[in-house]
């Protein structure tokens, strides 16, 4: 979504497009087992400079182990990850370029916000006076000026956020890495603190590494996300891509809501395929061509919003490509939107969002509605895995 | 004038609110402490003002009563801290007592430490297993275990024997009887009640802060530094206070363990009881005792305010 504005002539904005850009952080095979379970398993990925990268996934999925190794505090069982072209095997915490920004934020209790700050420039051996005017504009950036003697437990949750942010900031580190950083922030508070992010990691240039779980939070920061499941990178692309063509139903049922149907493709062609769907109780055309063989059972993914649901009795309406008969079993009004359940003649359930355009109540859909659900044929995407 | 009837009424209706619950559980603590504390600590200090006598009890009354001649007596001495002050062998006692519980406090905090790290660190059953197993000792009577390291550190006790068998020595080390084998009892004695503060604040450490200072540059022994040992100050405050208050005035230890040149005021204070039956002298050990502990003690207390 933030990448919507980014014309993609760009390339200088969007490095990962082009093949020969060099990336800033190479992550090579590497793999993370405790004991029997394995962590992280062999994920290679290659992020850019100036980049937002989300790694996105459930908890247990792999995405804060693979970043403590970034930061230093695991070793990888094999593989290995370079920084700026140098190899981090052997180099501690306190020596790479990295800093993190944790969870809990850990501030140091005993410290105020200043010494928090200054902690990070004071350990590499900067002169004083310049610690003093960095800690003074990097608190000036995040607003927090006249807290800086404050010790952390008289912070608030957002200002606490807020130091750590500066924190890890202020030594302008290569890679910025941060768990969960919106984690503990209410949702009004997280909202506004996504656009400050994103705002501050343009102003400083630093590239930025973000573990969420919140599909939501990873959709508006990212410049790219990484969707981990079971220690594997299942799919890496931009926020809309992965909302728009999930490469497997793992990653379109984790992000956002989707509806699939399994099915038998009926007619492989070149640039578009027909699935026989029992599920749905007819035929799905999809206007793009998928690579399997004949009769092969895939699973077909359609999104709530790109449904169209329309009272109508069923003898009216004879096509059966494209369009589900069912009845509303369950509505949920939104305000902006609303979200219905629909029971197809199949007997599966489809969630179907609508926005609610009109304000009279006389046409609106309500339970036991018969309706008609239709889609166009570029709505939907083939997930053979 | 208003405004003080006011606030005269605000306080009578504060006061009205503190209930009996509450007065109750602020009683008996009060209570305990004047009872067993405050009450014996004005009879020593009221034996301490007289002088000794062979009568029952062996010390001369401070206040008298003749009832014929309607007329009081109140004899006070300071003769006892006087004499205190004058013989250097008191003084001696007193210094060496606390150069005594401080090397022992200091050596009980470095050996403390390390254990209640590791306890602090090690996974939720073994931190219970260890736990006990720095308990288990008060199983089994403290007298019991100073007469152990007796014969443990004798002229053919075990530790000889095993260093001689080894072949790293020919004649047996002169352990016990000596200091080193006072300071062995005191910090073998006292190092649970280091180590069980330590941990408690240890196990309350968030290890992302740890973490953190080394990933904005600390190394270890500086996140160390800078991070863990500022955070176990109120633990190591609680621990040094809990080894130093007994160390100075123990009395076992020394009596058992060490030789007849480790002077500790403790053992002064048993002599001149029950040796001497002094016991105006023996209040006014105690009594001088108990202000020199105060001094670290309220120091100790100040640094912990800070520290929290």
């Amino acid at each position: 979504m933030s990448l919507s504005s980014v014309p993609e002539s760009i390339s200088s904005e969007t490095p990962w497009r082009t093949s020969d850009a060099t990336p800033y952080v190479k992550i090579e095979k590497v793999t993370k087992r405790f004991g029997d379970f394995t962590a992280v398993d062999s994920v290679s990925l290659d992020i850019y400079k100036n980049e937002l990268f989300c790694l996105l996934g459930g908890s247990g999925s792999g995405k804060s182990t693979l970043l403590r190794m970034l930061a230093g505090f695991e070793a990888p069982t094999s593989g290995r990850i370079l920084i700026d072209g140098v190899d981090m095997s052997h180099i501690p915490p306190w020596e790479r370029p990295v800093n993190m920004m944790f969870q809990s934020y850990a501030l140091f209790p005993h410290m105020s916000v200043e010494a928090n700050v200054a902690f990070g420039l004071k350990r590499e051996g900067v002169p004083a006076a310049q610690v003093k005017k960095r800690v003074a504009d990097i608190l000036d950036m995040v607003q927090l000026s006249h807290l800086a003697r404050r010790k952390p437990h008289m912070l608030s949750g957002g200002q606490r956020q807020r130091v750590a942010l500066a924190r890890s900031l202020v030594k302008q580190p290569k890679l910025l890495l941060l768990d969960e950083p919106l984690g503990a922030l209410d949702k009004k508070l997280r909202e506004e603190t996504q656009f400050e992010l994103m705002r501050i990691q343009e102003e400083l240039g630093i590239t930025f590494v973000v573990v969420t779980h919140d599909q939501e939070e990873a959709m508006t920061l990212a410049t790219r996300i990484g969707v981990m499941n079971n220690g594997v990178i299942v799919q890496t692309a931009e926020p809309h891509e992965v909302y728009e063509y999930p490469s497997n139903s793992f990653v379109a049922e984790f992000i956002g809501n989707v509806n699939l149907f399994s099915g038998v493709v009926v007619d492989d062609e070149r640039d578009s395929v027909t699935i026989q769907s029992d599920d749905m109780g007819g035929l799905i055309k999809v206007d793009h061509g998928i690579s399997c063989a004949p009769n092969q059972t895939v699973s077909v993914a359609i999104r709530p919003e790109k449904l169209r649901i329309a009272k109508q009795s069923f003898d009216l309406f004879d096509s059966n490509v494209n369009c589900a008969k069912g009845q509303i079993i369950d509505v949920a009004y939104m305000g902006s939107q609303s979200i219905y359940k629909v029971k197809l003649l199949s007997g599966n359930e489809v969630r179907v969002t609508q926005p609610n355009v009109s304000r009279s109540s006389e046409d609106r859909l309500t339970w036991d509605d018969h309706v008609i659900l239709t889609w166009d044929p570029d709505s939907s995407v083939v997930l053979t895995s | 004038m208003m405004n003080s009837t006011l606030k005269n009424s605000r306080l009578v209706n504060r006061l009205m609110t503190i209930n009996i619950g509450r007065l109750f559980v602020i009683l008996v603590p009060m209570l305990w402490l004047a009872t067993f504390f405050f009450i014996p600590f004005l009879v020593v200090f009221k034996i301490s003002l007289s002088e000794a006598i062979i009568a029952v009890p062996p010390y001369s009354p401070i206040f008298e009563w003749d009832a014929t001649d309607e007329y009081a007596t109140l004899k006070i001495t300071f003769g006892n801290y006087l004499f205190l002050f004058e013989e250097y062998f008191y003084l001696d006692a007193y210094l060496s007592s606390v150069k005594i519980a401080v090397i022992s406090t200091i050596i009980t905090l470095l050996v403390g430490f390390p254990i209640a790290y590791v306890i602090a660190k090690s996974s939720s059953t073994m931190r219970s297993i260890l736990l006990a197993l720095v308990i288990l000792p008060f199983w089994t009577s403290f007298l019991l275990r100073v007469y152990a390291w007796m014969g443990l550190l004798k002229k053919n006790g075990l530790v000889n024997e095993f260093l001689m068998s080894i072949g790293l020595i020919d004649q047996p080390i002169q352990m016990l009887q000596t200091d080193f084998a006072v300071y062995l009892g005191i910090v073998y004695t006292y190092l649970p009640f280091m180590i069980l503060p330590l941990y408690t604040t240890l196990e309350k450490m968030d290890l992302n802060l740890i973490e953190a200072a080394q990933d904005l540059g600390a190394k270890p022994y500086q996140a160390f530094c800078l991070v863990t040992l500022p955070l176990a100050k109120p633990g190591i405050i609680a621990g040094c206070l809990l080894v130093f208050i007994p160390a100075v005035g123990e009395f076992v230890i020394p009596a058992l363990l060490g030789g007849s040149d480790t002077l500790m005021i403790g053992r002064i204070l048993w002599d001149e009881f029950f040796l001497n039956r002094d016991w105006p002298m023996a209040s006014a050990v105690a009594i001088i005792m108990l202000i020199v502990l105060v001094g670290p003690i309220m120091f100790m207390r100040n640094g912990n305010k800070e520290a929290v």
